[in-house]
């Protein structure tokens, strides 16, 4: 077995890994070691590098390598026009694909001045909040099998799939769905629409007391989350963390309501927000963020008017010289969309502010001093999406 | 003890039969009698330590497919039967890799440990009354110590892959298995203490007379709570969730199995399930009554179960235990390793002892028993 000290680490050409600084805060007498995680690792949800440097099973620190997925994103919209570019924003974090289209359409909006039917911001709401109860879905279901309920798995996607199946409805796609235009959607809602979605409300309401039974109550399931990666308030907040992450962590931000955008002041949610920021609160906030969403879709579907669902349509927009930012909250955190347009056709620049990236910087503080299994914890209640990560 | 009511159609009936052909063989082959016998005992074994794993496999996935609200492998065979076997012939014909760098011999050697112990402590079974190829006086303690063999083929495989997640699996597995064994040890000394005897097919006949003498009813409470804590350490000491911390593929990719393919891992696999078998058949043995029928007391159901024979009742035990794991496995998440060891060094090695104790002072009382 070839375990080298760290002395003589030498993948390379001598020295320690990447990011590393030669002294440790071990004792002299540990032997440490550096362990690669990932790209290929089942847990790092997708193609995330990690590499650590352990003692035992103690984490001395976490060095996240990126890049494995940089397609260029923002370099590719420079080339295309700005309604070729509704579907990159798809690509970002796939698992909020509309509410990535609706923060890009809502900066192009904001360019031209173009308003929204009621009917248009009521299917763009209703949409976005059933991604975001999807994206949970996914979340709770991949996070218990990282803690080793692989049943949870499961759970979290039979019902996951009645949403996706209403997005398969509306836009033909179950994942990158490409779906909002400027000015509304691309296609009004079918007439299955409302139905499903009060069958998804009814289901919610059980499946999530069925979720409290199986993991949130589980005592080995509180005794692996609590304590483990706590977060201050302050710290959340100086490296620009945003979504669950932060409110977990005390701080009551949500751009739904600290910043409405489309009609999001009509509805009556509550933001939940943590106390300490462990991995526990941060499960929770989900959970009862899943809920909340649930809430909004309720009154959503009372109020839901006829009408038309899109205000104008066009094959090329140019947008007027300047700069344009909109924020939408994804089911990750704050998204933001800055364009800087020169007039033409196309944008001269796109630049994705992404949740996932200022979220997974606090890797580091989190993971030190724990075990090797709460990287694994930590990494699932950060809740982040590799290809968002890279762009 | 009360007597074991005789009823017309019991396996003692079959005795005359079997002495029939019995004395056929003796007089036919004078001097074979050593040969046959062990020959046909080790071939039965072989077919059953070859067999049950697979469809143990089946089970265990069709288990789990039913707890996740799906179906499970349907297309091979009735149900999927034959899958377990199609995916073991795949690993039989896949190519074995070795890692660069891993020391050849102790590489291959160590996924045949386990699979030799879970063989030998299969020897030792009691399937029926006269169903077991061995019977030693100390049977607990070759148990016990058979059972070591697989945790040092675990150690072994971790230790020669040179994977650093191969030896942190195995590591882990290591602490794991030497903690928990001693809880496992204690729960069985308790019994053979209260019985008297280290051989298991006294121990089975210990519980002869009706269901309230099977050790888990008895003891008021305490033998419940033995056979829980055995549940438990068993559990931990089979590497199966919540208490894979060996495996752990959410955190080691495979543990101590990363590197292992074909059908050399196929043998870990294997011996995984088949351990799983003789863990619950001893649960089945020391708590359940083994191969004695269940006596509930009532008059017309009774002589029924009497004439199911005893290797049925002893299966019937021996999966509704594994049934029980694979629930647990299919329901917890994960333990840490510091906690793993915190539940075994200061809470079940404690509850162990006390238990132990007052076994001690119901044996001293006397008549409870």
């Amino acid at each position: 077995m070839n375990l080298e000290p760290v002395n003589n680490f030498n993948p390379d050409e001598g020295g320690i890994p990447e990011g590393f600084s030669r002294t440790s805060s071990a004792t002299k007498s540990s032997e440490e070691y550096f362990l690669n995680m990932g790209p290929q690792h089942p847990s790092t949800h997708g193609v995330l590098r990690l590499v650590l440097r352990l003692d035992g099973e103690s984490v001395l620190g976490v060095v996240p390598h990126l890049g494995y997925v940089h397609r260029g994103l923002e370099k590719v919209a420079e080339n295309q026009t700005y309604l070729q570019n509704i579907h990159l924003t798809d690509r970002l974090d796939y698992l909020s694909s509309h509410i990535n289209n609706l923060g890009y359409c809502m900066a192009m909006e904001q360019a031209l001045d173009i308003g929204i039917p009621e009917r248009g911001e009521y299917i763009r709401v209703m949409i976005c909040e059933l991604q975001r109860i999807q994206s949970h879905l996914l979340w709770w279901g991949v996070s218990g099998m990282d803690l080793g309920a692989i049943t949870t798995f499961l759970y979290g996607f039979k019902e996951r799939e009645l949403i996706t199946d209403i997005f398969e409805e509306l836009c033909g796609a179950r994942l990158t769905m490409n779906f909002f235009r400027p000015g509304g959607s691309f296609a009004d809602v079918t007439d299955g629409f409302i139905p499903r979605i009060k069958q998804v409300i009814e289901i919610m309401h059980k499946a999530l007391d069925e979720y409290n039974t199986l993991l949130t109550g589980n005592i080995i399931f509180q005794e692996r989350t609590k304590n483990i990666g706590i977060l201050s308030k302050e710290t959340a907040l100086s490296y620009g963390c945003s979504g669950a992450v932060l409110r977990a962590s005390g701080v009551s931000y949500d751009v739904r309501k600290n910043d409405p955008y489309s009609i999001y002041d009509r509805f009556e949610f509550d933001v939940p927000i943590g106390s300490i920021g462990d991995c526990f609160d941060r499960y929770c906030l989900k959970i009862e963020e899943m809920a909340q969403s649930v809430r909004i879709l309720e009154q959503a579907v009372q109020t839901f008017p006829e009408g038309p669902y899109r205000s104008q349509q066009k094959a090329v927009y140019k947008l007027p010289k300047g700069s344009y930012y909109s924020q939408v909250e994804t089911a990750r955190g704050l998204l933001g969309t800055y364009i800087v347009a020169e007039g033409g056709p196309k944008p001269y620049r796109v630049k994705f502010r992404s949740p996932s990236f200022s979220n997974l910087n606090i890797l580091n503080e989190l993971a030190v001093g724990h075990k090797l299994a709460d990287i694994v914890t930590i990494l699932a209640t950060l809740d982040f999406v590799v290809p968002d990560l890279d762009r | 003890m009360t007597e074991n009511n005789m009823n017309p159609l019991s396996t003692e009936m079959l005795y005359p039969v079997q002495n029939g052909i019995g004395n056929m063989v003796r007089t036919l082959f004078p001097e074979s009698a050593f040969i046959i016998n062990s020959l046909i005992s080790i071939c039965s074994l072989f077919l059953l330590v070859s067999l049950l794993p697979v469809f143990l496999i089946w089970l265990e996935r069709k288990v789990a497919a039913r707890f996740q609200a799906r179906l499970g492998p349907m297309r091979v065979g009735y149900h999927g039967l034959l899958q377990s076997s199609a995916d073991g012939l795949k690993l039989i014909f896949k190519e074995i890799l070795k890692p660069e760098g891993a020391d050849t011999f102790v590489f291959f050697l160590a996924p045949i440990l386990p699979a030799s112990a879970t063989f030998l402590v299969m020897a030792i079974l009691p399937f029926d009354h006269h169903l077991q190829v061995a019977d030693p006086a100390g049977g607990v303690i070759y148990v016990i110590g058979i059972s070591g063999l697989s945790i040092l083929g675990i150690l072994l495989a971790g230790w020669a892959s040179n994977n650093k997640y191969s030896l942190l699996g195995a590591m882990r597995s290591g602490a794991q298995m030497i903690s928990f064994e001693i809880s496992l040890t204690l729960v069985m000394l308790l019994i053979v203490m209260l019985t008297g005897t280290a051989s298991l097919r006294e121990i089975v006949l210990s519980q002869q007379g009706t269901v309230a003498d099977w050790w888990i009813f008895k003891l008021p409470g305490l033998g419940l709570i033995a056979f829980l804590m055995y549940m438990v350490s068993s559990t931990a000491e089979l590497n199966r969730a919540p208490f894979d911390i060996s495996e752990a593929e959410s955190e080691l990719t495979g543990g101590f199995a990363t590197e292992y393919s074909g059908i050399s891992f196929a043998m870990f696999f294997f011996a995984e399930f088949v351990n799983m078998f003789v863990s619950a058949g001893i649960a089945a043995t020391f708590f359940l009554g083994g191969f004695l029928a269940p006596q509930i007391g009532v008059a017309f159901i009774d002589p029924l179960f009497a004439v199911i024979p005893g290797f049925v009742w002893f299966f019937l035990k021996t999966f509704f235990v594994i049934f029980l794991y694979m629930w647990f496995r299919w329901t917890f998440p994960r333990l840490r390793v510091d906690q793993l060891m915190y539940l075994e060094w200061k809470m079940l090695l404690p509850a162990n002892l006390l238990l132990l104790m007052s076994g001690g002072f119901f044996m001293a009382m006397g008549g409870i028993l």
